[in-house]
């Protein structure tokens, strides 16, 4: 049996209790945002000269590249091995991926101190420097999300083009420059969408190196050398639960059945991919013999622990059990999982592991750092749902469709 | 379907095994920026704790010459006293403390940026906005400097620090080694204040040679080690002490530079830019792979 789906707007109506709250928690955020701006980090963060990142280095950036992943491990699934089932869920992930890396991107603005001059790194080079590789493949990348998304841009107003006052004598110029650019687009759309993954599978893994700089001052039981390996491999397995987290809980605001039978399939890929990342870690665990330090009992261990034990070990049996991966409750707890256990990671790699040498009491992060991180988390969600109700993201099934009629993503490579 | 997660797998773990591969290997055949030539006429200074009796005119000396508010020189020894472990700050890029704080008899000890020969911080800057200039200072440009702090994660010995409570243009803050007085013939700052000789500028190399000389002749009087001879794959400003310093003064760091290993990896990674060229290459193969057998199978 196979459905047939149509990505279309959504026409729920935007405000629910819940949007409320969310924006409530945005404003807040923001408030705190404006502070930072008047009177500087030190005013509105527990940063100091011991401990120069916080969690909006930690969360923001670091979990926020990594919760992204969905946007380009579904490309290559649906684009580049043409598995057409999956088609459905790339618009959701693309629109999650394009707005995550643009919070990544303010995460990172608001953060250094200098904000005015965040385009340096275009002109100005190190070679040598990790956070350089992942900035400037950030800026191209956030680039390349905006292409990928500009078919779903032509697709919605080709046809609708309707200006408003004296501009609507241009309807017909704009319409007929829409259409050329969606034909330009694609042919060449493959070759962003390659990109795309290849750009995600450099930053991934250089945000990896970027504390091994660190050196002695992190935690040896998250210090490795193989960092960027763990980091991309941890980006892979999180990709699919993010994609099935969203698509579940956005079929439940919106009042449509989840798509439990593609869900599911794509459940499967996530245990193998936990897997390997699991393997890789506990290896180097081995190798470097660093589980001695698990003997020892205190906060850090504690949430190495948490971070492996319910982050990767629990979901990863919840992924092999079919019964989970048919169930949509099922999926959602297994998937949360998955990406608590990938927050917790960038949380600890960045955060716990990070021990300056003359820290005379630890870090944690204020109530202003939190209200940002959250503040950022609901404006996310709130523009995602602006969206999927202007734009053509959200698949439905489609009711009298020909026998032969098969939804057509535009964009894609055919 | 099982068709195809198998053969979705296979072209999973073949990118998986590139890039573990490109991660692993490559590494040791590239080399980072830390192992380049160094000029052999680099000043440092040698620091002999012995002889330091923690007056603080060096302290004064630095801020007068970066323009901090400095305060009376006569204040200074009483900082001394009062028990903690002062860090260099944005206050202040200079500091002496007891080497030992519970022992007000212990000796003292400055501490500012190491100079280090291979910084970590010069490495880690996303701008290059840091820089081991020719006469071996360290220093730092204001007009590239984004603010990222990714230079105090990065050094091994927490020194740069950052002016947190300014909302425009805050600087990171660190010893520069007096770069402006000694490119005029002067000396730094804090060396010229000094009333007892605690502080030798000249060039590095020598000053390594006059402290094993120190040591040599009094043997009982020091702890046989410089401390910045090979730390980090060595320092500009060395030290010379009745005690070892390191864990009580300064952090245990082994001797190869500090930037090594991700220099490394980051270069491993980008080697002519092969392997991201390579990995889009393999991506538009399977790429197109896949859409002919899509074809060829009657556009399923
Ligand atoms: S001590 Fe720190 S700040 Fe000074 S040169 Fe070395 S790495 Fe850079
Ligand atoms: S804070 Fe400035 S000097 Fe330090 S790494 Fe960032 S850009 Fe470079
Ligand atoms: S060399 Fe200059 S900047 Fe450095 S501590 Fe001495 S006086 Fe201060």
């Amino acid at each position: 049996m196979e459905h047939k789906f149509k990505p279309e707007q959504m026409t729920k109506k935007y405000f629910t209790p819940w949007v409320i709250v969310l924006a409530a928690i945005a404003l807040n955020g923001l408030a705190f945002l404006a502070m930072r701006f008047f009177f500087g980090i030190g005013s509105v963060t527990n940063l100091n000269n011991q401990f120069p990142w916080g969690i909006w280095i930690g969360l923001d950036v670091g979990a926020g590249v990594a919760l992204a992943a969905g946007g380009f491990t579904t490309a290559a699934l649906g684009h580049i091995m043409h598995r057409d089932k999956y088609e459905v869920i790339i618009r959701p992930a693309l629109l999650t991926a394009m707005l995550g890396y643009t919070f990544v991107a303010m995460g990172v603005f608001v953060d250094i101190g200098r904000w005015y001059y965040i385009w340096h790194p275009l002109i100005m080079w190190n070679g040598n420097s990790a956070l350089f590789e992942v900035g400037i493949c950030v800026m191209i990348y956030v680039s390349v999300l905006y292409i990928e998304f500009l078919p779903i841009v032509t697709e919605r107003f080709i046809g609708r083009v309707n200006l408003p006052g004296f501009l609507n004598r241009f309807n017909l110029l704009v319409d007929g420059l829409l259409r050329k650019l969606d034909r330009g687009l694609d042919k060449t759309m493959f070759i962003f969408i390659i990109a795309g993954v290849v750009l995600s599978c450099l930053h991934q893994s250089s945000l990896g190196t970027l504390m091994i700089i660190a050196g002695p001052k992190m935690h040896p039981l998250w210090q490795t050398p193989v960092l960027p390996l763990l980091f991309l491999l941890s980006a892979f397995s999180v990709g699919f639960p993010m994609v099935i987290m969203e698509s579940i809980t956005a079929s439940k605001s919106f009042g449509l059945k989840p798509e439990t039978d593609v869900l599911s399939s794509l459940s499967k890929f996530v245990a193998p991919l936990l897997g390997i990342y699991l393997a890789f870690k506990i290896g180097d665990m081995f190798i470097r013999e660093t589980f001695v330090y698990l003997a020892e009992f205190n906060s850090t261990t504690i949430l190495f622990g948490i971070e492996l034990v319910v982050g990767v070990i629990i979901p990863l049996r919840m992924f092999l059990s079919e019964e989970v991966r048919n169930s949509v409750p099922g999926l959602y707890i297994a998937s949360m999982l998955v990406i608590f256990g990938v927050v917790m990671n960038r949380f600890n790699n960045f955060v716990t592991a990070y021990n300056p040498p003359y820290a005379t009491e630890s870090y944690f992060p204020s109530i202003g750092e939190i209200s940002v991180t959250l503040g950022f988390v609901a404006l996310e969600i709130l523009i995602y749902r602006l969206f999927v109700k202007i734009f053509p993201i959200i698949s439905v099934p489609l009711k009298n469709v020909g026998l032969k009629a098969k939804y057509a993503i535009r964009g894609g490579l055919k | 379907m099982s068709q195809n997660r198998r053969e979705f797998l296979k072209t999973f773990a073949a990118i998986g095994a590139t890039a573990a591969t490109l991660t692993a290997v490559t590494p040791k055949v590239t080399k980072g920026k830390s192992t380049r030539p160094l000029s052999p006429n680099r000043k440092g200074v040698l620091v002999d704790t012995t002889v330091c009796i923690g007056c603080g005119k060096c302290e004064w000396a630095c801020k007068t010459a970066h323009d901090i508010e400095p305060g009376s020189i006569n204040d200074y020894n009483t900082k001394l006293t009062d028990n903690s472990q002062r860090r260099p700050s944005e206050n202040a890029l200079t500091v002496v403390n007891q080497i030992d704080i519970s022992n007000a008899n212990s000796g003292k000890i400055k501490l500012q940026c190491m100079h280090c020969e291979h910084p970590a911080c010069e490495s880690a800057c996303i701008v290059g906005a840091i820089t081991k200039q020719e006469n071996g200072a360290v220093t730092w440009d204001t007009d590239k400097c984004i603010g990222c702090r990714y230079c105090m994660v990065a050094c091994p010995f927490q020194i740069p620090a950052f002016e947190y409570h300014k909302a425009l243009d805050p600087k990171i803050v660190k010893c520069d080694f007096c770069i402006n007085r000694t490119t005029e013939g002067k000396l730094p700052a804090c060396v010229e204040i000094c009333p007892v000789g605690t502080l030798t500028y000249g060039t590095r190399d020598e000053l390594v040679i006059e402290a094993k000389r120190r040591i040599g002749k009094d043997p009982d009087k020091y702890f046989n080690q410089v401390f910045g001879e090979y730390e980090v794959g060595g320092t500009s400003w060395l030290y010379l002490a009745d005690k070892n310093l390191v864990d009580g003064v300064f952090p245990k760091l082994g001797t190869n530079p500090a930037p090594g290993v991700s220099e490394s990896i980051q270069h491993g990674l980008f080697a002519y830019f092969v392997p991201p060229v390579a990995l889009y290459a393999l991506l538009g193969g399977v790429m197109w792979l896949s859409k002919n057998k899509e074809k060829n199978e009657g556009g399923h």
